[in-house]
C-alpha cells in the first residue's frame, strides 16, 4: 500500500533579492495514513517551504508532492493547516470560525452547528461557542484552529509550529490535548516544531533538517509505546531519542 | 490602542462641551468685551440672529441640502470606484503594477488646479461639483484601500485556502471583511476632504450651497452670516465623524478598535 502524502525529489528555488536561493533539495518523504510525522531542523532550512509545498501554498519547482496519489496543484480542503500565527477570522464567533470550511462546502445550517459543538467540544472550548476571537486567550485560539481544521475532516492535518507563540504550560496542554485527539481521530499530521521535546512527544517519526538547501538527513522513529503524556519527557527511553537529534542537529548548526 | 485610562463616555462628552464653551467665552469676552472690531468678529448672539434670517430667506435649509447632497453623490461615486479598484491593487501584482504610478501621479495633482478645467467640462451646477470631490478623493481612496487590505494579515488568507476557500470566497469572506474596519477609517477620513473640496469649489463657481452662502455673504460684509456657514460646516463635520464612529461601531463590532 503506499502512503498518503508521497514527496519525491521535491526542490524548491526562490528568486531572492540576493539571487536565487535554493530552499529545498532532494526531499523525499513518505506520510502513511495515521502516522504523526514531526520535522525540525534548523531556522531557515526550508520547513515552512515544504509544508507550504504540501498545502498547496507554494509550488516545488522541481520533483513532486502527490496526496491519495494525485499530484498536488494548489491548496484544498483535504489538507487543512494549522499556522503558528493566529488565523482565527476576527469578525466571526468561535463558532462560526469552526463552521468556515463547512459553510464553503454547503453543508446545511443544522449540520454545520452540531459539527462545530462537537469539536470544540472536543478542544475543551464547548463554553465559547459565541465568544469573539478577540475574547480568547492565544492557547484557546489555537484549540479553536484545531478545531476548525478538524471539523472539515482533511485527509491530513498540517501544523507550522501551531503552538511556537505559546507559553511552556500552555503548549504542554495543547501538545496532550493533540494526543488525545489524534487517538480519537486517527488523524494523520505533518507537524514542524523546533521544540526537540514536543517533537519526540508527538511523533511516529521525527525527520531531521539539515541545513539550507534543506535535505531530510535522518529519519528517528519513536518507539516509546501510547497513550503518551507529558511525563514520557523524562523517560530513558526519551532521553536516548533525543541524544540523537540533538547530535544530528548540532552537526547542522555547528558545521 | 490607547494606554491612556478609559474616560466614562459622559465624562468625554463634558470635556467636549468644556472645550467649546472655553473658546465661547473667549469669543464673547473679545466681541461683548469691543476688543476686536463687529467688522471683524461677529457677536455671538448676531450669529443666531444670522440663522434665523437666513432660515426666513429660505436658504438655510436649501443651501445645506445642496452641499449635502454633491457631497453625498461625489464621494459615493469615488467609493464606488475607489474600493473595488483597492481591492483590485492590493491582491494582483500586475493591477499594482499598471495602476498604481498612474494613481501616485493623479493624486499630487492639487484638485484645486482642476477647478478651472472642470468648470469649463461640466459647468457650474452639481455635474462638476461632483467631479472636484470625484477627483479629490478617489485616486487616494484607492491606495487608501489597497493598503486597507494589504494589511489583512496573508495566513487568514491562506487557512481559508487550506479549509477550502476559493479565490472568490477568499476576496468575498475574508479579504474584505478583514479590511473593513481600515476602510471604514478611510471612509471617514475621505469624506472629510469631500466637504473641503466642495466648499472650495462652491466658494469659485456656484449659485447654491454653503460655499456660495459664504462667498456671497463676504460680498456684502455679512461677517455673522459668514461665521453661520463656517459654524454650519464645522457641525456637519461633527455630524459626519459621528455617523461613521457609530457606523463603525456597529459594523465591525468584533474589531480590536472597537472596546468589547
Ligand atoms: N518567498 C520567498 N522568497 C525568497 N526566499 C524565501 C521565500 N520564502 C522563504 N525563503 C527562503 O527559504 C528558506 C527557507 O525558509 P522557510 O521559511 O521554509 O524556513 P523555516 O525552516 O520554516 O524557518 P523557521 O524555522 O525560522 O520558520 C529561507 O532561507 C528563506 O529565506
Ligand atoms: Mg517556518
Amino acid at each position: 500500500m503506499s502512503a498518503l502524502l508521497e514527496i519525491r525529489d521535491l526542490r524548491k528555488d526562490f528568486s531572492g533579492a540576493a539571487g536565487p536561493v535554493t530552499a529545498l533539495e532532494g526531499i523525499d518523504l513518505d506520510v502513511a495514513e495515521g502516522e504523526l510525522a514531526v520535522i525540525v531542523g534548523p531556522s531557515g532550512c526550508g520547513k515552512s517551504t515544504l509544508l507550504n509545498i504540501v498545502a498547496g501554498l507554494e509550488h516545488g519547482t522541481g520533483g513532486e508532492a502527490r496526496i491519495d496519489g494525485r499530484p498536488i496543484t494548489g491548496p484544498g480542503a483535504d489538507r487543512g493547516m494549522v499556522f503558528q500565527s493566529y488565523t482565527l477570522f476576527p469578525w466571526l464567533s468561535v463558532r462560526e470560525n469552526v463552521e468556515f470550511g463547512l459553510r464553503i462546502k454547503g453543508v446545511p445550517k443544522d449540520e454545520r452547528a452540531e459539527t462545530a459543538r462537537r469539536y470544540l467540544g472536543l478542544v475543551g472550548l464547548a463554553d465559547f461557542e459565541n465568544a469573539l476571537p478577540k475574547e480568547l486567550s492565544g492557547g484557546m485560539k489555537q484549540r479553536v484552529a484545531i478545531a476548525r481544521v478538524l471539523a472539515n475532516q482533511p485527509r491530513m492535518l498540517l501544523m507550522d509550529e501551531p503552538f511556537g507563540a505559546l507559553d511552556a504550560q500552555t503548549r504542554l496542554v495543547l501538545q496532550e490535548l493533540l494526543l488525545g485527539i489524534r487517538a480519537q481521530e486517527r488523524s494523520t499530521v505533518l507537524f514542524i516544531t523546533h521544540d526537540i521535546d514536543e517533537a519526540i512527544l508527538l511523533a511516529d517519526n521525527v525527520y531531521v533538517m539539515s541545513r539550507r538547501p534543506g535535505r531530510l538527513k535522518a529519519r528517528i522513529p519513536v518507539d516509546i509505546p501510547r497513550p503518551r503524556d507529558h511525563r514520557v519527557t523524562v523517560s530513558a527511553d526519551f532521553a536516548a531519542v533525543k541524544a540523537r537529534i540533538m547530535e544530528l542537529l548540532w552537526e547542522e548548526i555547528t558545521a | 490602542m490607547s494606554t491612556h485610562p478609559k474616560a466614562s463616555p459622559a465624562h468625554r462628552a463634558g470635556l467636549a462641551l468644556l472645550s467649546f464653551a472655553a473658546v465661547l467665552a473667549a469669543w464673547s469676552a473679545a466681541s461683548y468685551g469691543g476688543l476686536v472690531k463687529d467688522l471683524f468678529l461677529p457677536k455671538p448672539h448676531s450669529v443666531l440672529l444670522a440663522f434665523a434670517d437666513m432660515h426666513r430667506d429660505g436658504i438655510l435649509l436649501s443651501y445645506t441640502w445642496d452641499s449635502v447632497y454633491r457631497v453625498m453623490v461625489g464621494w459615493s461615486l469615488a467609493v464606488a470606484a475607489a474600493v473595488p479598484l483597492g481591492l483590485f491593487i492590493a491582491t494582483s501584482r500586475r493591477g499594482a503594477a499598471v495602476c498604481a504610478p498612474l494613481i501616485e501621479f493623479a493624486r499630487y495633482l492639487p484638485v484645486v488646479a482642476l477647478v478651472p478645467l472642470t468648470l469649463l467640462y461640466f459647468g457650474i451646477g452639481d455635474g462638476q461639483k461632483f467631479a472636484i470631490i470625484f477627483l479629490g478623493t478617489f485616486f487616494q481612496l484607492a491606495l487608501m484601500v489597497a493598503d486597507s487590505v494589504a494589511a489583512v494579515p496573508r495566513d487568514l488568507g491562506r487557512a481559508a485556502a487550506t479549509l477550502g476557500a476559493s479565490r472568490a470566497q477568499i476576496y468575498r469572506m475574508v479579504l474584505l471583511p478583514g479590511a473593513l474596519p481600515g476602510i471604514m477609517d478611510d471612509l471617514r477620513i475621505t469624506v472629510g476632504w469631500a466637504w473641503t473640496y466642495l466648499v472650495v469649489a462652491e466658494l469659485v463657481a456656484a449659485n447654491s450651497g454653503l460655499g456660495y452662502m459664504i462667498l456671497r455673504a463676504q460680498r456684502f460684509l455679512a461677517i455673522d452670516r459668514i461665521f453661520a456657514g463656517l459654524v454650519l460646516i464645522g457641525l456637519l463635520g461633527l455630524a459626519t465623524d459621528w455617523l461613521f464612529k457609530t457606523a463603525t461601531r456597529l459594523c465591525v463590532p468584533w474589531s480590536e478598535k472597537v472596546d468589547a
